[in-house]
């Protein structure tokens, strides 16, 4: 279960290029929940997401996960809760070029410091289960859109995470790839996870996988 | 004044490490006067950040110290030649009135900064910061401390003049010499034996119960302390003179030297490690209090406390190894 | 029991972290191969730079000392006017007579300029010239310098102009040490002859000591008893050798200050300078749970990585520059007392003390100064990587 209190989130605070991201945002999120946060760009939705991913802090309110209070976590404590609650697919990949589709999976478990042998297994099943285990060894520029949004997806899983959290992820795939990716979302709401997706792609909110569209406007939730 | 390529290093070093402290310290304190740990503000999330460069310059720093450390007694060592009367470092270091006191403020720095980590990795195992006054506090001292070991490191050096007749170990570390060291040397070396192994034992027993009921862990800190310092004399007493095999050559550098296979420096290491960390073990209990470390307190004091007395069980089988396996005994 | 290996249990995880850090951080030196290189063979050039200096004056400060271990405790030489002076024989007598002196004997040796090769040699009398007269024994670097010999003989102008002719018959062994070099042995009659020295009169006094501790309180004796003498003690000659070497390293590495302070502004600005690609890099890391401590810690490893490697190609090619191919790039500027030495080989001699000075010069300043860039690179914001 997720909870927001009056989250807000302001730049630039004190100079004349103040801006408020987000005004006073309450929200509750239940475990298995679908919800996509649709709105224009500028809206706040990605903010609002990289806020409950423990990105980063909001200015002022409060936020508990699973009873949690994470708000004022200081940033080593936050990235702990990031990487192991938390699987993050975005718009852009945001993979890293020059190294194999294998380590870009294994990235995020570094920091955990398990067993190398175990982990590089569990990239290499959940590699498989998306289809291109084949290309482990093969640098990931060299893949095409669809299959490089499959190793993001790897990553996002690699900690097991419980919540997933995506940010337009169907903004670089056709109606073919897209389709594809909302099945494996709607793998994953089987599976239990929860997941929060920001997106103004209809083929996204109009899909049957999703329990909640929340719109957002101006860093306020609209309806 | 001397100008070689070590003390060119040692200065220059030593400087540079001393103006980066001046810095971690001026941004420590800035932090002080803007933390507010409820704010989410941009001010405060910058301070939290600032909180990493702090860490990340000191932990530098205590490898800096340590290195300086062997550094300055290498160089020490190496010069002896260009004084009259000094075979080792101990006549180096007695070439003016500031060799010792910069050595001794140098460990005494190094011990200051391994605490002050201790401290630090000890708030950052709680998530509200609960340490961030005193620890910050703490690095004033540091940085002064780390002040006045360069300028004691330098004025040592500037002060060196080659036709300067100095006394070496045979003089400083004799049963003679009315100094302190010479008393060190004087003691009378059963009972020092007693008293060492009385302290070490006494340490080690109090330590393996800190380590199992955790119990005790500020009396450990104390013990660990003084049997540094009695180890100190120790070394002087008879441990250097069971490897040197010679009853009256009481110096605590010829052991660092390649005759006696560098043993001086697991020695003295090991000593300096257990003295740190089982410092760092009592204060670390003295921190207690804070709800967000009570969780953390025990595996730290735990750990810290293990690692002090792995470090005293080497230094002692160091220590211990000639006089058990060499047919030399030392009769006072 | 099951604590302890918890505790052992912790402390594999945090080696495994490392090494999934170091794994991470040699594929991304990796990547940026031409970037790092140049840095790479900067930092080794600089080390290498100042290796050499070290270990060539600490090989010559060895060599000294070395030399100077077999010669006598104390020379004893006489003074005119404050500027040495031919000493009589007939001093060794009055010395002899101070108590712990066990021998005294009179050295014989002096320079001989040779004007078709306009060079310096030493010219000496050994304590047991077994040789006939008319023969000498050369250095190494004697023959190699003379020009060409006539019948295989050295044509010497005597102090009055008489040619001397001698023949050398035995060369001492090449890369022996580097005094030896420029020597020529020859006999007492021949050498007066050569260096007009009058009979009764020597270069100095060699003077061996019981024991060593009285060398100072015989020394005292000897100038009171011969006031215009002045001796020397090895000791003091050693001293005097140590810091010339000790010195002139110091002054040889304050002169490269400005090349090491150029490398040191190059590192800094590569570390304040990543490039877009890099910092996108650290950004998504950082987005995917990775905490500022993490890419401090990966960024530590990658100072390793360089340091180590640029430290070890420096030593390495420092090492070979100075004993292997004999200083060949600087050995004019720093040894200094004659340009007669081209071929000699050093002994080599390294120890921890000298590795310990060359670390400190070099990797201490670099993993300093990349302290701030790094760390403003490590706490850059997680959410940026969702900010497009």
């Amino acid at each position: 279960m997720i909870q927001l209190s009056a989250i807000t989130k302001s730049f630039h605070t004190g100079k004349t290029n103040e801006f408020h991201a987000l005004k006073g945002i309450n929200l509750e999120v239940s475990l298995g929940e679908v919800i996509v946060f649709v709105g224009p760009s500028g809206s706040g939705k990605t903010t609002l997401l990289s806020i409950i991913g423990c990105m980063s802090r909001p200015t002022s309110g409060r936020i508990w996960i699973s009873g949690q209070e994470i708000t004022s976590l200081p940033e080593r404590f936050a990235a702990r809760i990031r990487r192991e609650t938390f699987g993050f697919i975005f718009q852009n990949y945001n993979l890293i070029k020059g190294i194999s589709v294998l380590e870009n999976t294994m990235l995020p478990a570094y920091p955990l410091g398990g067993k190398y042998r175990l982990t590089k297994e569990r990239a290499i099943t959940l590699l498989d289960k998306l289809g291109i285990g084949s290309k482990i060894q093969e640098h990931v520029e060299y893949l095409s859109g669809g299959e490089q949004q499959r190793v993001a997806i790897a990553r996002a899983l690699i900690n097991a995470p419980s919540i997933i959290i995506a940010d337009e992820p169907t903004a670089h795939l056709d109606t073919r790839l897209a389709g594809q990716l909302l099945e494996i979302f709607s793998g994953f709401r089987k599976e239990g996870k929860t997941i929060l997706i920001a997106s103004h792609d209809a083929l996204v909110f109009e899909s049957a996988v999703v329990d909640r569209v929340i719109a957002m406007r101006d860093g306020s939730v609209v309806k | 004044m001397l100008l070689n390529p070590a003390i060119i290093a040692l200065n220059s070093g030593s400087l540079l490490v001393t103006a980066f402290a001046f810095y971690a310290l001026y941004t420590a304190l800035r932090i002080l006067t803007h933390w507010n740990i409820q704010s989410g503000s941009e001010l405060q999330l910058l301070l939290e950040k600032k909180t990493y460069l702090i860490s990340t310059v000191f932990s530098y720093v205590l490898g800096f110290e340590l290195f300086s450390l062997v550094l300055f007694i290498f160089t020490a060592e190496h010069m002896h030649d260009l004084f009259v009367g000094a075979m080792c470092a101990a006549g180096s270091l007695n070439a003016n009135d500031y060799g010792y006191v910069a050595l001794v403020v140098k460990i005494i720095t190094f011990m200051i900064c391994g605490v002050w980590m201790i401290v630090n990795h000890t708030d950052n195992q709680a998530h509200d910061y609960p340490l961030i006054r005193p620890k910050y506090k703490l690095l004033i001292l540091l940085t002064v401390m780390i002040a006045l070991d360069t300028i004691l490191q330098i004025k040592y050096f500037m002060g060196l003049r080659t036709d300067v007749i100095t006394s070496c170990c045979g003089i400083i570390f004799s049963g003679e010499s009315q100094s302190l060291t010479g008393s060190a040397a004087s003691l009378p070396t059963t009972a020092t034996m007693l008293v060492f192994y009385a302290a070490l034992l006494l340490t080690l027993r109090v330590g393996f119960s800190v380590v199992i009921t955790g119990r005790g862990a500020a009396l450990y800190g104390l013990l660990a302390g003084a049997t540094t310092i009695i180890s100190l004399a120790a070394v002087i007493s008879f441990i250097s003179v069971y490897y040197y095999q010679l009853p009256t050559h009481h110096c605590p550098f010829c052991i660092l030297q390649k005759d006696y296979s560098y043993i001086g420096y697991p020695l003295y290491l090991s000593l300096l490690l257990a003295g740190t960390t089982g410092m760092g073990t009592g204060v670390v209990e003295s921190l207690k209090g804070p709800k967000s470390l009570a969780k953390v307190i025990p595996i730290l004091r735990k750990r810290f406390c293990l690692i002090s007395l792995a470090g005293f069980l080497i230094f002692a089988l160091i220590a211990s190894y000639p006089i058990l396996f060499t047919d030399f005994v030392l009769n006072s | 029991m099951i604590t302890l290996l918890k505790n052992l249990l912790s402390e594999m995880i945090w080696l495994e972290r490392q090494r999934f850090f170091l794994d991470f951080t040699l594929s991304s030196l990796w990547r940026r191969k031409g970037r790092n290189l140049s840095l790479l063979v900067v930092y080794s050039l600089v080390t290498f730079l100042l290796s050499s200096v070290i270990f060539f004056t600490h090989a010559l400060r060895k060599e000294a000392v070395i030399i100077l271990k077999d010669g006598p405790e104390m020379i004893v030489q006489r003074t005119v006017g404050g500027r040495h002076s031919l000493i009589p024989v007939s001093y060794i007598e009055k010395i002899k007579l101070i108590r712990g002196v066990s021998s005294v004997n009179p050295r014989l040796w002096g320079y001989y300029f040779h004007p078709a090769s306009r060079t310096n040699y030493t010219i000496m009398v050994p304590e047991n010239f077994s040789q006939p007269d008319d023969t000498v024994e050369t250095g190494a670097g004697v023959l190699r310098t003379w020009g060409p010999l006539t019948d295989g003989k050295l044509y010497i102008r005597a102090h009055d102009g008489e040619a001397i002719v001698l023949k050398p018959i035995n060369t001492m062994g090449e890369g022996t040490d580097l005094v030896s070099s420029d020597l020529i042995l020859m006999s007492e009659t021949i050498f007066r002859k050569i260096s007009g020295v009058p009979a009764g009169y020597a270069t100095d006094l060699s003077v061996t000591i019981r024991n060593q501790r009285e060398s100072a309180t015989i020394s005292t004796k000897i100038t009171r008893d011969l006031p215009d003498t002045r001796p020397i003690l090895k000791e003091d000659i050693i001293r005097t050798y140590s810091s010339l070497f000790d010195w002139r390293g110091g002054y040889v590495i304050v002169l490269l200050c400005g090349t090491v302070l150029a490398f040191f502004i190059f590192a800094w600005d590569r570390a304040t300078g990543l490039s877009a690609e890099e910092k996108k890099e650290i950004g998504i890391l950082k987005g995917i749970g990775w905490d500022t401590s993490d890419v401090l810690m990966m960024k530590f490893w990658e100072g390793v990585v360089i340091s180590v490697s640029a430290f070890l190609l420096g030593v390495i090619t420092a090492y070979i520059h100075i004993y292997v191919t004999s200083a060949t790039l600087f050995q004019h500027a720093l040894k200094g007392w004659s340009t007669l030495y081209p071929n000699f080989s050093l002994s080599p001699a390294i120890d921890p003390y000298q590795l310990a000075i060359l670390f400190f010069l070099t990797v201490v300043p670099y993993t300093l100064l990349t302290i701030v860039p790094t760390w403003t690179v490590a706490v850059s914001d997680p959410d940026q990587v969702m900010r497009h």
